[in-house]
């Protein structure tokens, strides 16, 4: 069972601060979108308000072109996973798992062969008949999971499920969640802040900020022609470099000059650039360390950050700004060193003071 | 460089050896000096009483002397006495009475509480607020509320032209007068109890729930009530233990009577050491209380030891 979920004009206030404003959004069925951005911009309220969690003060929500924004949560065909995992203390696993659909008057039968096929695909038939409190992390992770699956839903939502999972846990849990929507190809709404998660697990990611989407795109759109200036410092790690600059639009593609006198030539066409000032951005690993004088600026290494396949190199500028670069794993620069940066133009991005953002024309 | 680099660390090692661990958490003497002052009010306050009374207890004893060592004499005696057997009976009834109503009560209310609204807290304050009133003030309360003709009760049957029940005279009823007026004063306690209980179940436990389609029934019973269920316990072992110790509704509301029907092991404790004398009989009784409380308290301990199977 799969659906589509459609949220229009959707507004939140709790009390006098406004938590969501005007917001839409479109989910096709099958879909795995992911709802990422920093605390507080909202994007669990509105998870909530799909689970029927939160009421909403104006604005509509429907699943599969019926409206459910006025239905209490149990009657809206979906299934939540919570952070905490929200299980039900007292009951043993089966019984977590077997709560709603006892509720709905579910024949015995039924209920038991669904519980013990999501036994079955989450792997963890042995652990049916044990409590909460005797599980790991994971292992409760699995009964949320479990929980959901057997109330066979038009769509799951996760409330940020990996965030109390060891590193090592979370890579597994993350995989295993993309091999969970594979098999049972339902509609999935994930809410992080974490970019990696959303990166690796989203069909389409949605980036939140201040009560408002700020781009909606699958992972490798986000990452390389990011919207706004927000999303194109929240997403990718290090962050992007970004510096002031100056443009020379006389030529057909925009030239940046920055303070210093270093210029870099963008593949952005003059032709879509109306102000003078602007925001250059540049991710880190199109900036490249060469020797001294080779590149579009020098600097001097302030930090190494050796990540194994890749070197992250911070360098102060002569104007005292700081940009990060990279470098092989191996790279034989040192703290102190002075080393030329060979800043890649035609993937470079302008930024107005608005935070709107400019790319090169896509291939 | 390499023997500069060597030399500190052999001292260190040497260091190392030489300097005793210290145990931070070892017992030592003067630590007793913290606890001393604690030990001698428990000794000559509680231990003294405690062993006293049991001597009493096997003694013909008056407030002049204690007299001779009379064995089980005054345990036998006590037993025979009829009006002790129906104290105990007291007893017990006014527990039947009190606490299951003290815990249904509590629970309902506490329910009924839970929400961060205003009124809540204000009703909250104002069930808790009869828990700080002397025994005195309660049964005075109680008496001008059940006194015949004039009393608040007898008003309100009068609107109505019918007789209000004697909840102090009727010995159906006494006892019944008495349980009322101690579930009003100790209501209090089991609902902040039951309160504290049920802030403690996580919330997102509730909205799991709302997901599953539980209706309210269904929430109460399957997530609510198993969640607070050693508080459930806990409350009931208290008031078993609070009530066990009746004395003052008793003594001020009816003296016991009539008939000795309101009169509890402690009021009949206090009848036979103090105003008949008998201080060896009064010790028995006493020990026979303490028993009863003992069995009410080890039950608790044994209901709040097993702790691990909640989570």
């Amino acid at each position: 069972m799969t659906a589509d979920i459609e949220i229009r004009n959707v507004n939140k206030h709790f009390g006098a601060m406004s938590v969501l404003e005007d917001l839409s959004l479109s989910i096709k069925a099958r879909e795995f979108i992911v709802f990422l951005g920093p605390s507080g911009c909202g994007k669990s309220t509105l998870l909530r308000m799909i689970a029927g969690l939160e009421t909403v003060d104006s604005g509509e929500i429907a699943i599969n072109r019926e409206r459910i924004d006025h239905l209490p949560p149990g009657k809206r065909g979906i299934a939540m996973v919570f952070q905490s995992y929200a299980l039900y203390p007292h009951m043993t696993v089966r019984d977590n798992m077997a709560f709603g659909l006892e509720n709905i008057g579910m024949s015995r039968e039924v209920i038991d062969a669904r519980i013990n096929e999501a036994a079955r695909i989450l792997e963890m038939p042995h652990l049916l008949e044990r409590k909460p409190g005797q599980l790991s992390g994971g292992q409760r992770q699995r009964v949320a999971i479990g929980r959901a699956i057997v109330k066979e839903p038009k769509a799951f939502l996760f409330d940020e499920p990996l965030s109390n999972l060891d590193a090592a846990l979370r890579t597994r849990t993350r995989l295993e969640l993309a091999q969970l929507h594979q098999r049972l190809q339902s509609t999935m709404i994930f809410v992080t802040h974490d970019q990696v998660e959303a990166m690796t697990l989203a069909d389409r990611i949605v980036v939140m900020n201040n009560r408002r989407i700020e781009q909606i795109g699958s992972p490798m759109e986000i990452y390389e022609r990011p919207a706004t200036k927000f999303v194109a410092g929240f997403v990718g790690a290090p962050a992007m470099n970004f510096i002031d600059a100056t443009l020379d639009r006389s030529s057909g593609n925009a030239t940046a000059r920055f303070s210093d006198g270093i210029s870099v030539r963008t593949a952005i066409s003059s032709d879509l650039l109306a102000d003078d000032k602007y925001s250059f951005g540049i991710r880190s690993e199109d900036v490249r360390i060469v020797p001294p004088g080779q590149g579009n600026a020098d600097g001097v290494v302030d930090v190494l950050e050796r990540l194994g396949e890749r070197t992250l190199i911070y360098i102060r500028l002569g104007d005292g700004q700081q940009i990060v670069g990279s470098d092989v794993g191996n790279s034989r620069v040192a703290v102190g060193h002075k080393v030329g940066l060979a800043f890649d133009g035609q993937k470079s991005h302008l930024f107005s003071a608005a935070g709107r953002a400019w790319h090169a024309r896509e291939a | 460089m390499a023997d500069r680099l060597t030399m500190p660390r052999t001292a260190m090692a040497t260091v190392s050896v030489r300097a005793p661990s210290v145990d931070i958490y070892a017992p030592q003497w003067r630590n007793f000096v913290f606890v001393a002052p604690f030990l001698f009010f428990f000794t000559t306050l509680l231990i003294f009483p405690l062993l006293w009374g049991m001597w009493l207890s096997f003694h013909k004893a008056d407030t002049f002397s204690s007299g001779d060592f009379v064995g089980l004499g005054n345990y036998v005696r006590l037993f025979h006495d009829k009006v002790f057997l129906q104290s105990v009976w007291n007893t017990f009834y006014f527990v039947l009475l009190t606490v299951p109503t003290l815990a249904l009560i509590g629970l309902f209310l506490a329910l009924c509480l839970n929400r961060r609204t205003r009124t809540a807290a204000v009703l909250r304050t104002l069930f808790f607020s009869s828990s700080v009133l002397s025994v005195t003030i309660v049964t005075l309360i109680w008496r001008i509320v059940f006194i015949p003709n004039v009393g608040l009760l007898s008003t309100i049957y009068g609107w109505f032209g019918a007789t209000a029940p004697a909840f102090i005279s009727d010995p159906s009823l006494a006892m019944i007068g008495i349980a009322i007026a101690t579930v009003w004063w100790c209501i209090g306690l089991p609902m902040m109890l039951f309160l504290s209980a049920l802030q403690q179940i996580p919330q997102d436990v509730y909205e799991a729930a709302a997901l599953d389609n539980a209706n309210r029934w269904q929430t109460l019973r399957s997530i609510t009530l198993p969640s607070i269920k050693r508080t459930f316990i806990l409350v009931i072992i208290i008031q078993i233990v609070l009530q066990f110790q009746l004395f003052g509704q008793a003594w001020l509301m009816t003296r016991g009577g009539p008939n000795n029907l309101t009169k509890p092991i402690v009021l009949y404790i206090y009848d036979t050491a103090f105003r008949r004398w008998d201080l060896g009989m009064g010790a028995a009784a006493s020990e026979v209380l303490f028993i009863l409380i003992l069995i009410a308290a080890m039950a608790q301990y044994l209901v709040t030891r097993n702790k691990a199977d909640q989570t």
